[in-house]
């Protein structure tokens, strides 16, 4: 049978970081994977060492849309680290808060998006539909509904008001039934077993080659998260658990994104307690950062982010770092993608939630003639019909 | 946990080990010849269960600097291997043959200061767009 290549991007606006998956394929199996990435490369890196260390946080809080304040936090993390500071208590339960949040909205967005590409347009919408008061209370917390500015070294630049409390807790106690919904659609309903289970595993094996991060190697039963293996912020202050699960399926990266909702919940409402007991500064005020050299990182929603600044004492670094998860997580698909079958690649390669997933622009082109066979639509389509066939199979639906 | 590792790092690299940095309890700085990092790199990431979380590239006017930052997960301990190169001929042995997650790390380290990461099996651009220039690196400092 003739190989074609199906080429997967490069680019849709829906997300904000484009990258180019080629699948070589015969008849429906993938054998091959290539992935090409550099479309947004806009040199963040190189412009931080021209930034002075209070602009920095603002430049890499620009690296990701989805989790802005994932960079802003590994950041001044690297820089606390490199100048041994700390930041008052208090300030350590908002950078908590903003942070889960975060997860929160992000985790949402994710459960849409992957809904969607199996056929379940309405865990879509109402996915979506539940993240909108998320971005609310982040508009009523920090002016903004992404972007927070939130994070600076030695604190943060803004309290969270005491009249904000309760619109919190109000907030997180209506997502409860919201995700109570959610874990039953996807953990009770035989379809997505059916769908989900056993496709595009992920090895334990895999994750330690591979370096892969959050909830793609915790749901290969790799129990690492840096809120608990290396403490910041107030996750170490309130009571919460890491998630994993064991069998490395997108089914189990489903699962352990959406138990890790009900922990951020417990976090921020551990963290909005003690914000009613313990007041004080929330800034150190920080006047300069010293020469040396400083490693700081977080657990973004998609995993860790790890940054190294170096200073040789004046006011912008020498050399900034930056490595996002989607980083250590992408080529993975080498591995999980691989072997299965082109209806499964859509999900698959949107399990690992790269920042990049959306597969609208995916043509399938013929080597030898260069023909285009199926686009973006059908590859969506054919994905969605193996949902209808498992219906199907298993009487949900009459033929 | 984190000094047990250490302990053995200094045991088994005793003489090789240049120098050790514990920046704090958590982060530590260990030198070594650019030519012992395959060695030291199969150790922590096959004996003592290393995370490669990244590598980081430096141009400091005088050598190519490369870190090797090592993740002990279990006590939060990173470990950075610290090894300097040849300005003029930034050359090192790829780990990637060792650590199948550090084929883009050395391809980005590659395009961005010019290091060749010898036997690296696809040692081609991974940002830079095709008609960027030969031999212009982004984060060298000229």
């Amino acid at each position: 049978m003739a190989k074609t290549i199906i080429p997967v991007g490069p680019y849709h606006p829906l997300q904000e970081e484009p990258e180019f998956f080629k699948l070589l394929v015969e008849g429906e199996k993938v054998l091959e994977l290539e992935i090409e990435l550099g479309y947004n490369h806009r040199g963040i890196e190189k412009i931080a060492e021209s930034k002075s260390y209070d602009q920095v946080i603002f430049l890499v809080e620009r690296v990701c849309g989805i989790c802005s304040t994932s960079h802003p936090i590994a950041s001044v993390n690297a820089l606390e680290d490199l100048a041994d500071i700390k930041a008052p208590e208090r300030a350590l339960y908002i950078r908590s808060i903003i942070g889960e949040l975060e997860r929160l909205h992000s985790h949402l967005l994710w459960l849409g998006l992957a809904g969607h590409f199996i056929g379940y347009n309405t865990v879509w919408m109402w996915a979506w539909r539940y993240r909108e008061p998320v971005l609310d209370i982040f508009e009523r917390v920090t002016g903004n509904r992404q972007h927070y500015a939130m994070m600076k070294v030695g604190g943060v630049r803004r309290d969270i008001e005491s009249d904000d409390i309760p619109e919190i807790w109000k907030m997180v106690d209506g997502l409860l039934p919201v995700i109570d919904m959610f874990k039953g659609a996807v953990i009770d309903d035989p379809v997505i077993h059916a769908r989900l289970k056993g496709v595009g595993i992920l090895t334990k094996e895999d994750v330690f080659e591979y370096g892969a991060l959050g909830p793609t190697a915790r749901a290969s039963g790799v129990a690492i998260d840096v809120r608990k293996d290396d403490p910041y912020a107030a996750y170490p202050l309130v009571d919460w658990q890491v998630i994993t699960q064991e069998e490395g399926d997108v089914f189990a990266k489903a699962v352990v994104r959406i138990l890790e909702m009900y922990e951020s919940i417990k976090i921020i409402k551990g963290c909005l307690d003690k914000l009613k007991a313990v007041g004080g500064e929330i800034d150190a005020k920080v006047k300069e950062i010293p020469p040396g050299e400083g490693i700081g990182h977080h657990e973004a929603p998609r995993g860790e982010v790890f940054h190294y600044v170096r200073s040789d004492g004046s006011n912008r670094p020498v050399r900034y770092k930056i490595r996002a998860p989607s980083y250590m997580n992408v080529p993975t698909n080498q591995k999980s993608v691989v072997g299965g079958t082109v209806s499964d690649a859509t999900i698959t390669l949107a399990a690992v939630d790269p920042c990049y997933c959306c597969t609208e622009r995916v043509a399938v082109v013929d080597r030898k003639t260069g023909k285009k066979g199926l686009t973006g639509q059908d590859l969506i389509k054919l994905s969605q019909e193996k949902t209808l066939r498992i219906k199907r199979h298993i009487g949900m639906m009459k033929e | 946990m984190a000094e047990e590792i250490l302990t053995r790092i200094k045991d088994k690299f005793s003489k090789k080990a240049l120098k050790v940095f514990e920046k704090s309890p958590r982060r530590i700085y260990i030198d070594f010849d650019s030519k012992d990092i395959p060695e030291v790199v199969t150790f922590l990431f096959r004996d003592l269960g290393g995370r490669l979380a990244t590598a980081s590239g430096i141009d400091t006017r005088k050598n190519i600097e490369i870190l090797y930052h090592f993740s002990f997960d279990s006590s939060g301990t990173i470990i950075s291997l610290r090894t300097l190169i040849d300005r003029e001929n930034p050359e090192i042995e790829s780990i990637t043959p060792l650590i199948k997650g550090a084929e883009w790390i050395e391809r980005e380290i590659h395009e961005l200061l010019g290091v060749n990461f010898r036997n690296h099996p696809n040692l081609k651009r991974l940002l830079l767009s095709e008609d960027w220039p030969e031999g212009k690196y982004p984060l060298r400092r000229e």
